[in-house]
């Protein structure tokens, strides 16, 4: 996911083309309160303007206790976001705040249902409630730690090794999993140091995480790298692609691998697996066709 | 029996010649180190001028090997302009920002009528706007060796600033002396100046004493020296067009780039590159350099402009031997004086078509940079999108046709401005010799080269159509609005072989 | 309705500042100045107008300085500048 400041109209109308899983226009900490009404304008247009292609499209909004927040999420709704990400969430029922405005939104659009819901957890209260928000509504698909806050609020200060942030990692990906959504992690900030980068991406994947938060494209090919499917992955992706082309071959609507049933989620993810090998170079189009 | 004296007057009346007279001849004894002091080819600018011949109407030529640090065309046209030459032709390898005096001096007629690679600044924008009744004719690097060695383009004198010369005229971009004041590299695109030119003149800013060896200009084709301050400001050789890039949408074009060529099917031991100076290309090196050590292969020469980048690769034992007509910066300049497998090439020796041994013919990758491309390939490195020169033809054209795979490297937009067109602006480099082109949408291939396609298509690169690109690209920005041109040619670009291929028109503000 | 003096946008590559004033007259009066007049002057002017006439905003001279904004741009930025001129918010 690869933030981008939503005050920025050079930089929001090609950030696709680096090929992020998703990008996440800011309203929050990198737009002044000046300029919040003209951030929010830029983004409502962009996002109903931009052919950001198979992108997933995310918002974060300002928190509903300010000024800003709920004409936000007018504007977005109404521009066709995917994704509402919602920053410092610390409860349950600041979820259930947004999603009911969400659905005021969408109900005068007749699109109920179709925003989702990100929750960025950056303090104490947050980690210590990380799953009760992780189900706080059906359009839950995600929840990211954001280490900066988190660590103020902590009264310690964010380290190159990261190892007060270990908890809340852990609890945030433990909470996701139980949840059954996704679990992000928070943006490394020193664009310079692409070693330590690398380091903590292959921290953030071992510990269970989906993804990184980035906030400059040069940082996308080392976590493409490191999130790369492994041979075994990749054969059991293949193994189950092979079994639906054998399916729709013989017009049968259920697939199966070595007896067992597969159901869409694995296709999906079996499609995704393939996908992100060939996008590192580890297969080739024509072994898979 | 006729005696010796007899007979040796007879062969002399044979061949028409006199016999050999030893009387009154002296023999100069003082230290030799004193005689150079009073060398007949030292003078002063004003007196190499007068004694070379030079007339009103005349060609005189110029280099770009300091590019926007050069201080030689603006010395040399305002002492021309002192003596009062009028209507002279300024034949330049190319010409900068650096160069906006002339603007004046073509108001009062002393220049009237210019040759070069290429125009930037408010040269250029004046020019483009109608300056001059004759149009500028743009030749590329190669095209203009060519000419130079084939009488297209005569000239009547040049003004070569070197870096180092003795007092006959050895002379180089570079200087092994202790007074060392400048530095260029290479001086490949002088040296057809220098063997083809009526008179030529060097102006130097470190008379060094004889022998000034390893030489590049030789004496043999040197008239005059000329002692100056200063040639040129080696701080500015890399400026311009050259840049080390963190823009992240160039370091994507470079990393595409890189990927067609490990893919291409030309990436194997001993091959032979090319890269142009724009942003992206020079990033892409970066990326095949790690490839060449993954994959353990090595590359016979880099050709071209080179960049501290190839040095590099060459002091790695990546590169075997690298050729050079220009250097892009002062490491590669210093490489160059001290590396004999860093070969200094005449433009001739570099793109021309007419030498079967020009190093392009030898060429296996090329990547280019473009101002924009069309939907038939052809790029345009030369006119911007306002309808203003503010490029240069360089060694694209050269390189694009002769080498065995060429890539252009070119955002899709620029800002508002549409980089992939329907037709190009002005016609530098052919579509017919242009292969692949990378853009950060998708990457087009010459539908000439379908086994190239398909070699990319297999190697999970995104081929698109290019027609597909300049439709993604008004979805993007809406339809321009057409330039408004005028009716005055002010610009003709030349073919390598000799032929007219475009003009370019005035633009009204 | 009253205008006040707005302004919104920068002069950042790839955006447009807008600048709203009351005018003396009906109609929207438009100073552009562009890195790309030539080749979308027209379609700039033509944008900035259409959001103004869409928001009902009249008797304005808007100033223009373009980077090379796309359109979707403009109209946000012309719609900032609106909502700043007039006080009347587009949101709820």
């Amino acid at each position: 996911m690869m933030f981008v400041p939503g005050n920025n109209p050079g930089m929001m109308a090609d950030a696709h083309i680096y090929g992020p899983d998703s990008i996440m226009l800011d309203l929050e900490d990198s737009v002044t309160m000046a300029e919040k009404d003209a951030a929010r304008l830029l983004v409502y247009n962009a996002l109903k303007t931009i052919d950001y292609g198979d992108t997933e499209m995310v918002v974060r909004i300002n928190p509903l206790n300010t000024p800003y927040g709920r004409k936000d999420i007018e504007a977005v709704v109404k521009a066709g976001v995917d994704v509402i990400r919602m920053p410092k969430t610390e409860t349950a029922e600041e979820v259930k705040e947004v999603e009911a405005e969400i659905e005021k939104v969408e109900r005068e659009l007749g699109c109920v249902g179709r925003t989702k819901i990100m929750a960025a957890i950056e303090s104490a209260l947050g980690v210590v409630n990380a799953y009760a928000i992780a189900t706080a509504s059906p359009r839950m698909m995600g929840i990211a730690l954001g280490a900066e806050d988190y660590t103020a609020n902590l009264k310690t200060q964010h380290t190159p090794d990261g190892d007060e942030l270990r908890l809340a990692r852990e609890t945030i990906v433990v909470a996701a999993r139980a949840a059954g959504i996704d679990a992000l992690d928070t943006v490394y900030s020193n664009l310079n140091d692409m070693e330590t980068f690398r380091r903590e991406v292959e921290l953030i994947k071992t510990l269970g995480f989906d993804g990184k938060s980035i906030i400059n494209p040069r940082q996308i090919e080392v976590v493409n790298e490191v999130f790369a499917p492994t041979e075994k992955a990749i054969d059991k992706a293949l193994t189950i692609l092979e079994a639906i082309k054998e399916a729709e071959a013989k017009g049968s609507g259920v697939i199966a691998v070595n007896g067992k049933m597969v159901d869409r989620p694995v296709v999906i993810r079996a499609q995704r697996t393939i996908d992100l090998a060939i996008a590192s170079g580890i297969l080739k189009k024509e072994d898979v066709i | 029996m006729k005696t010796r004296e007899q007979l040796t007057a007879q062969a002399a009346e044979r061949m028409g010649k006199p016999v050999y007279d030893d009387a009154n001849r002296a023999k100069a004894t003082e230290q030799k180190l004193d005689i150079q002091k009073n060398s007949p080819k030292l003078a002063t600018l004003e007196e190499a001028i007068r004694k070379s011949g030079l007339k009103d109407g005349d060609t005189i030529s110029f280099h770009h090997h300091f590019r926007a640090g050069d201080k030689v065309v603006n010395m040399v046209v305002d002492k021309l302009a002192e003596m009062g030459f009028k209507n002279l032709h300024v034949a330049a390898s190319s010409l900068q920002d650096v160069h906006a005096p002339l603007i004046e001096h073509i108001k009062n007629g002393v220049v009237t009528k210019i040759s070069t690679s290429g125009l930037r600044g408010d040269l250029a924008k004046e020019i483009s706007m109608g300056l001059m009744d004759e149009p500028v004719v743009f030749r590329s690097h190669g095209g203009r060796g060519s000419a130079i060695a084939n009488g297209d383009l005569h000239i009547d004198v040049a003004f070569i600033g070197a870096s180092s010369s003795d007092p006959l005229g050895n002379a180089c971009g570079y200087s092994r002396s202790e007074n060392a004041k400048s530095i260029c590299g290479s001086l490949g695109y002088a040296l057809p100046d220098a063997r083809y030119a009526d008179k030529v003149v060097i102006l130097t800013d470190d008379l060094v004493p004889y022998p000034n060896t390893p030489n590049s200009v030789s004496e043999h084709d040197v008239d005059y020296v000329v002692e100056v301050d200063s040639v040129g400001d080696s701080s500015k050789i890399s400026s311009g067009a050259i840049r080390d890039t963190k823009n992240p949408r160039d370091i994507l074009l470079a990393q595409q780039a890189a990927k067609v060529i490990l893919n291409s099917g030309y990436f194997k031991p001993g091959f032979s590159i090319q890269t142009g100076s724009g942003g992206a290309s020079l990033a892409a090196v970066k990326f095949i350099r790690q490839a060449m050590i993954d994959q353990g292969i090595k590359a016979s020469f880099a050709l071209g402009g080179i960049t501290a980048h190839m040095v590099k690769m060459h002091e790695e034992g990546l590169i075997d031997r690298l050729i050079d007509v220009q250097s892009f910066d002062k490491v590669a300049a210093e490489s160059l004086k001290n590396d004999p497998m860093h070969k200094e090439v005449s433009a001739c020796e570099y793109a021309s078509a007419d030498e079967p041994g020009s190093a392009t013919h030898y060429l296996d990758i090329v990547i280019l940079s473009a101002l924009e491309a069309d939907v038939d390939f052809n790029v345009n490195v030369l006119v911007g999108s306002d309808g203003i020169i503010r490029g240069a033809i360089g060694g694209h054209p050269d390189t694009a046709a002769d080498s065995a795979l060429s890539i252009i490297v070119c955002p899709l937009l620029r800002g508002r401005i549409p980089c992939i067109v329907d037709k190009v602006t002005t016609l530098i480099t052919p579509g017919s010799t242009v292969d692949v082109i990378v853009t950060e949408y998708g990457i087009a291939v010459n539908p000439r080269r379908p086994e190239l396609a398909e070699r990319l298509k297999a190697a999970g690169l995104n081929v698109v159509d290019i027609n597909w690109l300049k439709d993604k690209a008004l979805s993007i920005i809406g339809t321009p609005d057409p330039l408004p041109f005028g009716d005055k040619v002010v610009g003709i670009v030349m073919n390598r072989d000799g032929s007219v291929q475009d003009t370019i028109l005035n633009i009204i503000e | 309705m009253e205008i006040k003096e707005a302004i919104a946008g920068t002069l950042e590559s790839g955006d447009i500042m807008i600048r709203i004033v009351p005018g003396q007259k009906p109609g929207v009066d438009i100073n552009l100045s562009s890195s790309v007049a030539y080749q979308f002057g027209n379609q700039i002017k033509r944008v900035i107008a259409d959001t103004l006439a869409e928001l009902g905003v009249d008797g304005v001279t808007v100033e223009a300085t373009d980077k090379g904004a796309l359109d979707c741009t403009i109209r946000a930025r012309v719609t900032t500048a609106a909502v700043r001129a007039t006080g009347r918010d587009v949101w709820r």
